[in-house]
C-alpha cells in the first residue's frame, strides 16, 4: 500500500542509526566498567590486558578496605530504614489523597512529589543548616531523615499509580457484605496494590544507596556512604577498587531487580 | 457487623472506602489523618529546612553576625557568579538536546517492536538506571581518558596522532551527562509512545504524508507530554549533577553546585552558600516553567 521513498528510506535509516547510538551509549559504560574490574593492571587501561579476582581480593580484605566496608553498611543500613519508613508513610498518604478531586489533594500530591524535581543538592545544603541550628549532631539518623524526604515520592507515585487502576466496586462489596475499613485494606486494597508498593520501594533503595546530594552534606568521617567515598577515591588516585566496587553493586542490583519483577512484573507492566 | 454500621460509618470513613454514589458534592475528600504521618515529616524535614536556608541567606557575613543583602548583591553583582548560572543552565539545555536527539528514535524503535524486543529494550534502559550515577561517571573516565576507549580507537583508525583531551571539556561532560540522564527521558516517552493510537499513524501514512512528516505532525505532538516530562528531569538532574560536573568536568568547569559545595563546606561562607543553593534552586524552577508553558502553549496549538 505504501511505497518507500527515498526520504522514508533516509528517515528509516537515521531512526535506527541513532536509536542504535542510544543503545551503545547506554550499555557501553557499564560493560567496560565490569569488563575493568577483572584486569590485572594497576590502571584503568580498557580492554584489560589479563583477566584476574585482584580487586576483588582486595575489596574484601576487611584491613585494607575497612572503610569501604563500613561507608558500605552505612548505606545499607540508611536505605533500607528510610525505605521502610517512607513506604509506611507514603501508602497511608496515598489512601488519603487517592480518587480524591479536589483542589487539596493535587496540593498534596505536588507536594510530595517535590522532592523529585527541586534540585536535591539545594536540600542537601538546607537539611545541613536545619540540623546544625537545632544543635544535632552529624548521625546516620539525620541522614535517614534527610534520605526519606527525597526517596518517598518513588513510592508515593507507584501507590498512587496502582490505586487509581484499583477497582472500587470489590470496596463497596465488601463493606456492604459488612466487613469492616481495616479489613477490606488488608484482604483487597493491600494484596491489589503490593506490587505497586514493592516497585516504589525498590526503586527508593536504589536511589538512597546512589544518594550523593543529601549524604555530601549530612555524612561525615564517622557516618561515611559508600558513594560519596567513591567520590573521594576518584578524585585523588584512579583507585580501580572502584571498579570492583561498581562490578558488586551492578551485580547485587540486578539480582534485587530479577526478584522484584518476578514479584510485580515491573519489566512486562513498562514493556505492555 | 452489619450493614447498617457500615453506611452510617459515611463521612468518617476514609475516601478511599467512600461509594461514590454517597460522596458529597464535590466528591471524596481528602482524609488527613492519613496525610498527616507523611505531612508532618515534610513539614519538618523538608519545609523547615529551606526556611533556615533562606533566612540564612539574610546575614552579610560568614559568621552570621549582622543581618543585611550582601550575601545576595556579592552573588548577582558579580560577572563571574553570574557566567556560572548561566553555564549550568546551558548543561542543562545541552543535556536535554542530546537525550532527546537520542532518546527519540529509541522510542520509535521500541514502539514498532514486538513484546520480547520491548522487555529487553526495558532491560537496556533499566541497567545504566540501576547503575549507581558515581559509577557511571566513573566509566565515563575510563572511556574519555587520554590512554581511554575512545582516544585509542581514534588513534587506531587513524584520525588523530595525539590522543585528544575529552576529560575536563564541556564537551565531555555532555557525552557523559547524556548516557547519565538519557533513561530520565526515556521512560515517560516510552509510556506515551506505547499509548499512542496507532490508527492516528496509518491515517497519515495512507493519506500519503512521508515518515518524516508524520513524525512531525502526529508522532511529536502527542508525544510531547511524555517530552517534557522527560526534559524537566533531565534538565534539573544535569544541572545538579554534582560529582560528574566536578569529576569529569574537572576544576576548570565551574558550576553551581560545585559552588555551593565549595562555600559552605571549604570557605565555609554558609550565607553566601544559601544565596547559591536559592539561586539553583529558582534557576530550576524558572527551567522547569518554562517548558511547562511550553507544553500549555503546544496543547492550545
Amino acid at each position: 500500500m505504501q511505497r518507500a521513498t527515498a526520504g522514508d528510506l533516509a528517515y528509516r535509516l537515521l531512526v535506527r542509526g541513532l536509536a542504535g547510538l542510544a543503545i551503545l551509549i547506554l550499555l557501553a559504560p557499564v560493560v567496560i566498567v565490569v569488563a575493568t574490574s577483572f584486569t590485572t593492571s594497576q590502571t584503568l587501561r580498557f580492554p584489560p590486558p589479563d583477566l584476574s579476582l585482584r580487586w576483588y581480593r582486595e575489596l574484601f580484605d576487611p584491613v585494607r578496605s575497612g572503610p569501604i566496608h563500613a561507608a558500605a553498611w552505612n548505606s545499607v543500613w540508611v536505605a533500607g530504614t528510610a525505605t521502610l519508613a517512607a513506604t509506611v508513610l507514603t501508602v497511608l498518604a496515598a489512601l488519603a489523597v487517592a480518587r480524591v478531586k479536589r483542589p487539596s489533594a493535587r496540593i498534596l500530591e505536588a507536594g510530595f512529589l517535590s522532592p523529585l524535581v527541586l534540585p536535591t543538592l539545594s536540600y542537601g545544603l538546607a537539611a545541613l543548616m536545619f540540623f546544625s541550628v537545632l544543635g544535632i549532631r552529624p548521625s546516620l539518623n539525620i541522614l535517614i531523615a534527610g534520605h526519606l524526604v527525597v526517596i518517598a515520592p518513588f513510592v508515593f507515585r507507584t501507590t498512587l499509580a496502582s490505586l487509581a487502576g484499583l477497582d472500587q466496586t470489590l470496596l463497596e462489596a465488601s463493606a456492604n457484605l459488612g466487613a469492616s475499613r481495616f479489613y477490606g485494606f488488608r484482604r483487597i486494597t493491600l494484596p491489589l496494590i503490593a506490587p505497586g508498593i514493592l516497585a516504589g520501594a525498590f526503586l527508593a533503595f536504589v536511589s538512597s544507596m546512589d544518594n550523593v546530594p543529601v549524604s555530601l552534606f549530612l555524612s561525615n568521617a564517622r557516618t561515611g556512604m559508600l558513594p560519596i567515598r567513591m567520590w573521594g577515591m576518584m578524585e585523588s588516585t584512579l583507585d580501580v577498587r572502584v571498579a570492583a566496587i561498581a562490578g558488586v553493586l551492578i551485580a547485587s542490583t540486578l539480582a534485587l531487580l530479577l526478584v522484584v519483577d518476578r514479584l510485580t512484573g515491573l519489566t512486562r507492566r513498562m514493556s505492555a | 457487623m452489619s450493614v447498617a454500621v457500615a453506611t452510617t460509618t459515611g463521612d468518617a470513613r476514609p475516601a478511599l472506602f467512600r461509594g461514590r454514589a454517597r460522596a458529597p458534592s464535590g466528591g471524596p475528600r481528602v482524609d488527613w489523618r492519613l496525610a498527616a504521618p507523611l505531612g508532618l515529616a515534610y513539614l519538618v524535614f523538608f519545609a523547615a529546612p529551606f526556611a533556615i536556608l533562606f533566612g540564612i541567606s539574610f546575614y552579610a557575613d560568614a559568621e552570621q553576625t549582622r543581618l543585611g543583602l550582601d550575601s545576595w548583591i556579592k552573588f548577582y553583582g558579580d560577572l563571574f557568579y553570574l557566567k556560572v548560572v548561566f553555564d549550568t543552565l546551558k548543561l542543562g539545555v545541552f543535556a536535554v538536546v542530546a537525550t532527546t536527539i537520542l532518546a527519540y528514535p529509541l522510542a520509535l524503535v521500541f514502539r514498532a517492536a514486538g513484546p520480547r524486543a520491548r522487555q529487553a529494550l526495558v532491560l537496556i534502559i533499566l541497567t545504566p538506571l540501576l547503575t549507581s550515577v558515581v559509577i557511571r561517571t566513573f566509566a565515563w573516565i575510563v572511556i574519555l581518558a587520554r590512554e581511554g576507549v575512545v582516544n585509542q580507537s581514534l588513534m587506531a583508525l587513524g584520525l588523530t596522532s595525539t590522543p585528544l583531551n575529552l576529560l575536563q571539556t564541556e564537551l565531555g561532560l555532555v557525552i557523559a551527562l547524556t548516557q547519565i540522564e538519557m533513561p530520565l527521558m526515556l521512560l515517560p516517552l516510552l509510556t506515551l509512545m506505547s499509548r499512542m493510537d496507532q490508527n492516528l499513524v496509518d491515517g497519515s501514512r495512507a493519506l500519503g504524508a512521508s515518515q518524516a512528516r508524520t513524525f512531525f505532525k502526529v508522532i511529536l505532538p502527542l508525544t510531547l507530554p511524555g517530552w517534557i516530562a522527560g526534559a524537566t528531569l533531565v534538565f534539573a538532574s544535569a544541572a545538579t549533577a554534582f560529582i560528574s560536573q566536578s569529576v569529569i568536568g574537572g576544576a576548570r568547569l565551574v558550576y553551581l553546585p560545585a559552588l555551593i559545595w565549595q562555600q559552605s563546606t571549604v570557605v565555609y561562607n554558609w550565607p553566601f552558600a544559601a544565596v547559591a543553593s536559592l539561586t539553583l534552586l529558582f534557576a530550576v524552577l524558572a527551567g522547569i516553567m518554562v517548558l511547562g508553558l511550553l507544553g500549555r502553549f503546544a496543547r492550545t496549538d
